[in-house]
């Protein structure tokens, strides 16, 4: 009996996010990571409240790209041999998992944004009225960043390195996202208009997504 | 009218990069046979299996698996009717072993109902609120039975069948075995205790240094 496409991922998606419960890698141990890097910035600058407020939106994402690339990187540990079989002779959609695993992170990533925006907000003094843009950029981001480090993770789970390769692989690719997030909120501190950055963040976000879903069969296979 | 084998291979070779591990292998597997593989470690048993599940693609050669050839994309759609029982227990960790047998058991087409009732036969239905990365080895294989009872697989493969088992999980294999050999399925069972597996396997093949004969 062939399980409908949508149904498949709603079942990897839940499971993912029942294993990351249990598990508590991401809640417990990366989120108060990430508030811990918010903090030391302000310690490291001093109290220029000008020039936090300046640099405030860019911190924060620079923080979720890299504390999102750590819940990426204990993503990939995760994928042993045995899950991948389980997958795999069950005769799963490579193409659902793709979307399953991402639609997890995304949600894992979306939890970290939120926890830490109140943060950031009240350690950079940042005027509440710019960051509300951060509402949409929020889920742009997250699912960008998903996508990304799922597509990366799961090619560098072929290799002994994965783990390392990852990080290596998304900081990179990730620019864009951040450089449109950032530069969202420059635009808005600015007056100036913001579509062009929203536009290249959804267009990032739907190349992943066709290249995540093209590749999922290939890579799948490689492993 | 003549059924098809379920496994047909002729000339398989695997090369792990320069390595050749498995050689000019041909085997064939009728439907309701119990072919039991003994071979020293490292002689190319678990690609042997990885291969007929058709999770390596073979470097030389030609074969089918219950009729998709092993280098067409018909070999995908043939996996969920192929049950895999390998050296890493094929479980989501973190999840306990009720979630891992009900998750296998929508994927499965078959009901919550279905899932309680297979860890009832292999005994787990006490333990099952326990998460797999919490439970011994033999409990994990036992998990692994239920999902083999879920899928009710035209064709078993089972590597190292008797390890990290007590007496009683033992006759479980057998009782797995069976079950699919009773839907006119088959299975390969490798294991080193060949005192075990006798009882229930038609004829027995060696496999060495990646070539595979029939056993005296």
């Amino acid at each position: 009996m062939s399980v409908p496409f949508w149904s498949q991922t709603v079942e990897l998606a839940k499971s993912d996010l029942r294993s990351e419960l249990r598990a508590g890698e991401v809640l417990a141990i990366t989120i108060p990571f990430g508030a811990v890097a918010l903090l030391l910035i302000p310690f490291a600058i001093g109290t220029d409240v000008p020039l936090l407020r300046q640099i405030g939106p860019g911190m924060y994402w620079a923080v979720v790209l890299l504390f999102g690339m750590l819940v990426a990187q204990r993503r990939t540990a995760s994928e042993g041999q045995g899950r991948r079989d389980l997958i795999g002779m069950l005769g799963v959609d490579p193409a659902a998992y793709f979307t399953g695993r991402t639609a997890a992170t995304a949600v894992l990533i979306v939890a970290f944004e939120l926890v830490l925006w109140p943060v950031a907000v009240a350690l950079y003094d940042a005027r509440i009225s710019g960051w509300a843009w951060t509402g949409l950029l929020i889920p742009l981001v997250a699912i960008g960043l998903a996508l990304l480090t799922t597509v990366v993770g799961s090619i560098a789970a072929q290799s002994r390195s994965g783990q390392t390769l990852v990080p290596l692989l998304v900081a990179p690719l990730a620019i864009p996202l951040l450089l449109a997030a950032t530069q969202v909120h420059e635009a808005l501190r600015l007056g100036k208009g913001i579509l062009g950055w929203l536009t290249l963040m959804v267009t990032m976000n739907l190349v992943l997504a066709v290249a995540g879903v093209v590749t999922a069969r290939p890579i799948q296979e490689a492993q | 009218m003549v059924v098809p084998p379920l496994i047909q291979m002729r000339g398989i070779g695997v090369r792990m990069g320069r390595t050749p591990v498995l050689r000019q292998l041909d085997l064939s597997v009728a439907a309701g046979e119990v072919v039991g593989i003994r071979g020293s470690n490292g002689s190319g048993k678990t690609t042997l299996l990885r291969t007929i599940a058709t999770l390596i693609k073979p470097s030389e050669g030609t074969g089918e698996v219950l009729g998709a050839g092993l280098d067409t994309e018909d070999r995908y759609l043939v996996r969920p009717r192929i049950g895999l029982i390998g050296h890493e227990a094929a479980l989501l960790e973190a999840l306990t072993l009720w979630e891992n047998t009900a998750f296998v058991a929508r994927f499965a087409g078959k009901t919550d109902d279905d899932a309680a009732a297979a860890l009832e036969v292999v005994g787990l239905t006490r333990a099952r609120h326990r998460a797999a990365n919490d439970c011994s080895a033999g409990m994990r294989r036992r998990a692994e039975f239920a999902r083999i009872l879920l899928i009710e697989p035209t064709l078993l493969l089972f590597d190292e069948a008797h390890a990290g088992l007590d007496s009683e999980a033992t006759a479980l294999v057998e009782h797995v075995v069976k079950s699919v050999q009773a839907q006119d399925g088959a299975a390969l069972v490798v294991s080193h205790q060949e005192d075990r597996t006798a009882p229930f396997t038609d004829r027995v093949l060696q496999l060495n240094d990646g070539r595979l004969w029939e056993a005296e």
